[in-house]
């Protein structure tokens, strides 16, 4: 039996360090399908497509909750004096900055669109109810005012914007 | 600690076995002559509980999985349909909701037992850090089998605490996404947490025989807090130890067959008999008794990444215990100040579960605040200065005389 120096390459080496290479491509390739199972499958994604909506029949001061994307979205139809109150605020005394005009369409002042989900862990606030006419979320008690605006509690963010247009002044597509 | 086998078997198959698989030998030798130290009081009884709740869990949930069915659709009807028409499956599933309860009364009072005498310090460092990797997968395990009855509480427990990872920034909102399988909480979600919850029982048995492994190396602490030094000091495990933990045993499941029978929904939430409705979160969002004081001090910080940090933390902070506390004594019978801030521990951590019930408003959230700026001024101050500042007392020569006095033993 021969005894290799250790010091000396031989083709066990090769084979040794071409073998560890492959099989960690080949284990990190597996990972792929893997993990990727996890993320929304093509029948979720699909049902996630743009939803639109009428806001004819939705009254003054009235907000209304759909759903998109599995997602609570909601519509607020605001009064004047709603709209007043969330422009007479000083912007940058707010957590998370923002204008109204920067939460709204142009021309279409009196329509809110947010995403009824709390920032801070999730929870679908109640409408009408807290401090700022807008919105209270029950489970760590964060307060919204009536742009959605993260006002007061442990929510980090204002309501998130979901993407939409205007496609009429009484017809919104949401997605 | 065991030495060379002195297993004999009798019969001749069992010698044939022993010949080709030691099984026998390894049973022997780690439960019927394991040395075990004498002074062991009953909270040393523990151990052996949390074992046969976890074959508790284990048996019935396997039984539970033949009638439940994990859709968003059915799975609530499935869970009713357990409690009313599958023969004997209420007594299933409340065996089942109470037995996650007292596992984990069972686990807290062990791990009290630990920290008061100090069974985390060398050589059992391993030993600890494998008992928080089983709190961590008891805690995972739970919050999933909650989920898995898709009532109100279920949903919006699921919604909160994968929200945790929305936290992270950068990539916090695309885990979430990742986790859920979809855009909210949904049926992928409950899909996976059911295949999940099936699985990590067993993870769970496999770093128990882990920490089983690792306890017999280094053998029992004690109440003295010192090692054995002769035979004088232990006694075998068969039958002092197991006895004991027989009769412990016993008057534990008394308390559960109590909890079972008399008031099975007592430690649960009256809105988790509500059917899951992703469109309205309840007005109060409590987890199961167990999870309240890691949430009332994630509720503390009025901060979310914070208090998501403070939250993991809380309980990550545990595996870094034996090397937290400074001091060379382990038992708390021979730390006079150790002692007292260890209740106060005790007292800040069941305080912070009663607070976690509350709603975070006014004096709660003060209250809160003090008793989670005490756990973790605990671990990071309090122990270890209290190592080089604390005056312990003598320690005794050696655990008989522990026991017995200095005259040593009388015919014990």
């Amino acid at each position: 039996m021969t005894t290799v120096s250790s010091a000396a390459h031989t083709r066990r080496d090769f084979l040794y360090i071409a073998t560890a290479a492959v099989g960690a491509v080949g284990a990190a390739a597996t990972l792929v399908p893997l993990i990727s199972q996890m993320n929304p499958d093509a029948s979720t994604i699909a049902a996630g497509a743009p939803v639109e909506i009428d806001l004819a029949p939705i009254a003054d001061g009235q907000i209304i909750k759909v759903f998109w994307r599995s997602k609570p979205i909601f519509i607020f139809h605001r009064t004047k004096k709603e709209i007043d109150e969330a422009k007479n605020v000083d912007v940058n005394s707010l957590p998370d900055p923002a204008t109204d005009a920067e939460r709204t369409k142009p021309g279409h002042e009196q329509w809110l669109v947010v995403i009824g989900i709390c920032t801070h862990l999730g929870c679908i606030p109640l409408a009408h109810q807290g401090e700022y006419d807008g919105w209270f979320c029950p489970c760590h008690g964060s307060q919204y005012d009536t742009a959605g605006r993260i006002r007061k509690g442990p929510a980090p963010k204002n309501l998130y914007l979901p993407p939409y247009a205007f496609l009429s002044d009484t017809k919104i597509r949401i997605g | 600690m065991s030495g060379p086998s002195t297993y004999q078997p009798q019969s001749r198959f069992l010698q044939w076995l022993e010949k080709r698989l030691p099984i026998g030998g390894l049973i022997h030798s780690s439960f019927v002559t394991y040395p075990t130290p004498r002074n062991l009081n009953y909270w040393w009884t523990f151990g052996g509980i949390l074992s046969f709740m976890l074959g508790v869990q284990i048996i019935t949930g396997i039984v539970l999985a033949m009638h439940y069915t994990p859709h968003v659709d059915m799975a609530f009807n499935s869970v009713e349909g357990i409690m009313r028409d599958v023969n004997y499956g209420w007594l299933l599933r409340y065996v089942h909701a109470n037995g996650a309860s007292m596992f984990f009364l069972a686990a807290y009072i062990h791990m009290f037992r630990g920290m008061y005498y100090g069974s985390y310090k060398e050589p059992r460092e391993v030993l600890w850090i494998l008992g928080v990797i089983l709190l961590l997968l008891m805690i995972a395990t739970g919050f999933m089998g909650y989920v898995l009855v898709w009532g109100q509480m279920s949903f919006w427990a699921a919604t909160v605490i994968t929200n945790l990872f929305s936290a992270i920034p950068g990539v916090g909102e695309a885990i979430v996404t990742w986790l859920w399988g979809g855009y909210a909480v949904g049926n992928p979600t409950l899909n996976r947490f059911y295949s999940l919850h099936y699985l990590l029982p067993f993870v769970i048995a496999g770093v128990v025989v882990l920490h089983v492994w690792a306890l017999h190396v280094v053998g029992q602490n004690n109440p003295a807090g010192i090692e054995p030094r002769s035979g004088k000091d232990t006694v075998p495990f068969t039958p002092y130890a197991t006895v004991k933990d027989s009769f412990m045993l016993a008057c534990f499941c008394i308390v559960f067959a109590w909890f079972v029978f008399y008031v099975p929904n007592f430690l649960g939430h009256a809105d988790n008999y509500i059917p899951a409705n992703p469109a309205v979160t309840p007005s109060e969002i409590v987890p199961e008794w167990y999870y309240l004081p890691f949430y009332a001090i994630l509720r503390s910080i009025p901060n979310k990444l914070l208090g998501v940090i403070a939250l993991f933390s809380s309980i990550a902070i545990l595996a870094f215990l034996p090397w937290l506390d400074t001091s060379r004594v382990r038992s708390a019978r021979y730390r006079p100040l150790y002692r007292q801030f260890f209740w106060l521990f005790v007292i800040a951590s069941v305080g912070l579960g009663w607070l976690g019930s509350k709603p975070p408003e006014g004096i709660y959230v003060i209250i809160s605040r003090i008793f989670t700026f005490y756990y973790f001024a605990y671990f990071l101050i309090i122990l270890p200065l209290l190592g080089i500042f604390e005056k312990t007392r003598p320690l005794p020569n050696s655990i008989s005389e522990s026991v017995l006095g200095e005259m040593g033993p009388r015919g014990a």
